[in-house]
């Protein structure tokens, strides 16, 4: 905005699946998504600017630095409900998961959950940073964030062995990212290529760097 | 001239106030109610709400409400009405002067404050002391009990001040000690008073989000004991609303329609006794 003054983008929220819509029946000119489009929503120009990387936090002080899915699932479908059979500490596991309508919850259900159900029992926020207050204060909580929020009050654990490090995010060695995509009905013209073209620019991209995104030009699809 | 002008204009104001209430009211039926229909009244008490793939209950939040504010009295009255009768009775002109301000002023720290000393010291001392999670039913009626106390203290007060100074002095003048005359006369006779301030604690306790989502650990299930997590009304309208869209937005509002409809209920009752002296 600082560099292109006198352009107007209005940002309207309401999650991935709004976005869409929004692209689809011409309300807006750019839509975005945090998730791929599915089967009927298929007919758009998609443009991928970023990966998210979803991490499994745990407290600080737990000794567990690896889990598999299988028991990531289980904490949260209500399988497993106490540490005993993971570190060998008898107490029950507190796991905290987003409100139902989150990006971030669908994407977890879709590459964690897969058919199961996340528990009614699970602690409920609307937020990562809810989520990681919680496990940050919490010596028994598991919960899920973006892996750019994760900060040293708590820790990222590796999923199957692989760790939600930048390297094997790029490579996409750690599976559990999502894509950030842009949206468009046809080719781009006047502002709005101008708007793309910022976001893929070397500059554009170190910003999303910046708040805890994997940019897109970074990413190594081999 | 001029005072035929400033009436018009009063009334004018007067009603604007009412129409903003009916249009909300409105707004909210029109956008909720359908729903209920849509999904069933069957569907919609029921226990499983996953609004994102056509489960709209809400049988567990309305429980959930239910449990936060009876747990909430179960703290607010003991404390309010002692408070109230200490105040009312026992003390001097001048440490009411000091206290009544002081209590009322609680009132004015906004909900996110209770919440957030909710969770810096009474959920971790909770999950410490009697396990679980800390975010319960337990941390969420303390933090509330807290919240309702100046309502019920400054009404019941009111209302105690309220009883004629005779009722004490025959009570006295036929041998009963201060004690019996506090509980055998005084709360008789402030009996709709307290009552009214109850019920509006009830309301105030019913309605209050931000701070028991930061507390109540928001978990649908319905809790088994009052170390558990437990799911309001009003949490989940918060929660969701973010990025709700369609039916989901629609339940939302349902849920409203239902708060509202409990909450003009307890504001009737209230107004029925207050006015039946």
């Amino acid at each position: 905005m600082e560099e292109n003054p006198g352009i107007v983008i209005n940002v309207q929220g309401g999650g991935s699946t709004a976005g869409i819509q929004a692209t689809l029946n011409r309300t807006c000119d750019i839509g975005s998504s945090s998730r791929n489009l599915k089967p009927e929503e298929r007919g758009l120009k998609v443009i991928l600017i970023a990966l998210d990387g979803i991490a499994v936090i745990l407290h600080k002080s737990s000794p567990i630095d690896d889990l598999t899915v299988e028991q990531v699932r289980g904490m949260f479908s209500g399988k497993i409900r106490s540490w005993k059979d993971l570190d060998g500490q008898n107490k029950a596991v507190i796991p905290v998961t987003r409100e139902e309508g989150s990006g971030t919850r669908a994407s977890f259900e879709d590459m964690i959950m897969g058919e199961e159900d996340i528990s009614d029992a699970c602690l409920v926020q609307d937020s990562n940073g809810a989520v990681r207050e919680i496990i940050a204060t919490t010596p028994q909580g598991v919960g899920y964030i973006s892996v750019g929020l994760v900060d040293d009050r708590e820790k990222a654990v590796a999923i199957g062995g692989v760790e939600p490090s930048l390297a094997n995010l790029i490579t996409e060695k750690y599976r559990f990212s999502r894509p950030f995509l842009l949206l468009l009905r046809e080719e781009p013209t006047g502002n709005a290529k101008r708007f793309i073209e910022y976001v893929l620019s070397p500059e554009g991209q170190e910003l999303l760097g910046q708040s805890g995104l994997i940019p897109a030009n970074q990413v190594v699809v081999d | 001239m001029k005072d035929k002008i400033a009436e018009k204009l009063l009334l004018f104001i007067a009603l604007s106030a009412i129409l903003s209430l009916l249009l909300i009211t409105f707004f909210i039926f029109q956008q909720g109610i359908p729903l209920i229909f849509k999904a069933g009244l069957g569907n919609f008490f029921a226990l499983k709400w996953a609004p994102t793939r056509g489960g709209f209950g809400i049988l567990s939040m309305i429980v959930g409400s239910l449990m936060v504010t009876i747990g909430a009295l179960a703290v607010g009255i003991p404390f309010g009405l002692a408070g109230a009768i200490f105040l009312a009775e026992f003390s001097s002109k001048t440490i009411q002067k000091t206290l009544k301000p002081i209590i009322e002023l609680l009132a004015g720290i906004p909900s996110v404050v209770y919440g957030f000393i909710g969770i810096v010291i009474l959920v971790p001392f909770i999950r410490e002391t009697f396990g679980g999670p800390g975010f319960s039913v337990l941390a969420a009626s303390v933090i509330l009990g807290i919240m309702i106390l100046p309502t019920i203290v400054s009404i019941s007060y009111d209302a105690l001040l309220a009883v004629p100074n005779t009722y004490r002095e025959g009570s006295y003048a036929l041998g009963a000690t201060k004690w019996q005359t506090i509980v055998m006369v005084l709360l008789h006779a402030a009996r709709s008073g307290i009552v009214a301030g109850i019920i509006l604690g009830m309301g105030r306790a019913i309605g209050e989000t931000m701070a028991v989502i930061m507390i109540a650990g928001n978990a649908l299930k319905i809790p088994g004991s009052i170390l558990d997590s437990v799911r309001t009304l009003t949490s989940t309208i918060a929660l969701e609303l973010g990025y709700a869209a369609g039916d989901h937005r629609a339940a939302l509002f349902a849920c409203g329609s239902i708060l509202f409809l409990i909450i003009i209920v307890l504001n009737i009752i209230a107004i029925r006794i207050t006015s039946r002296k």
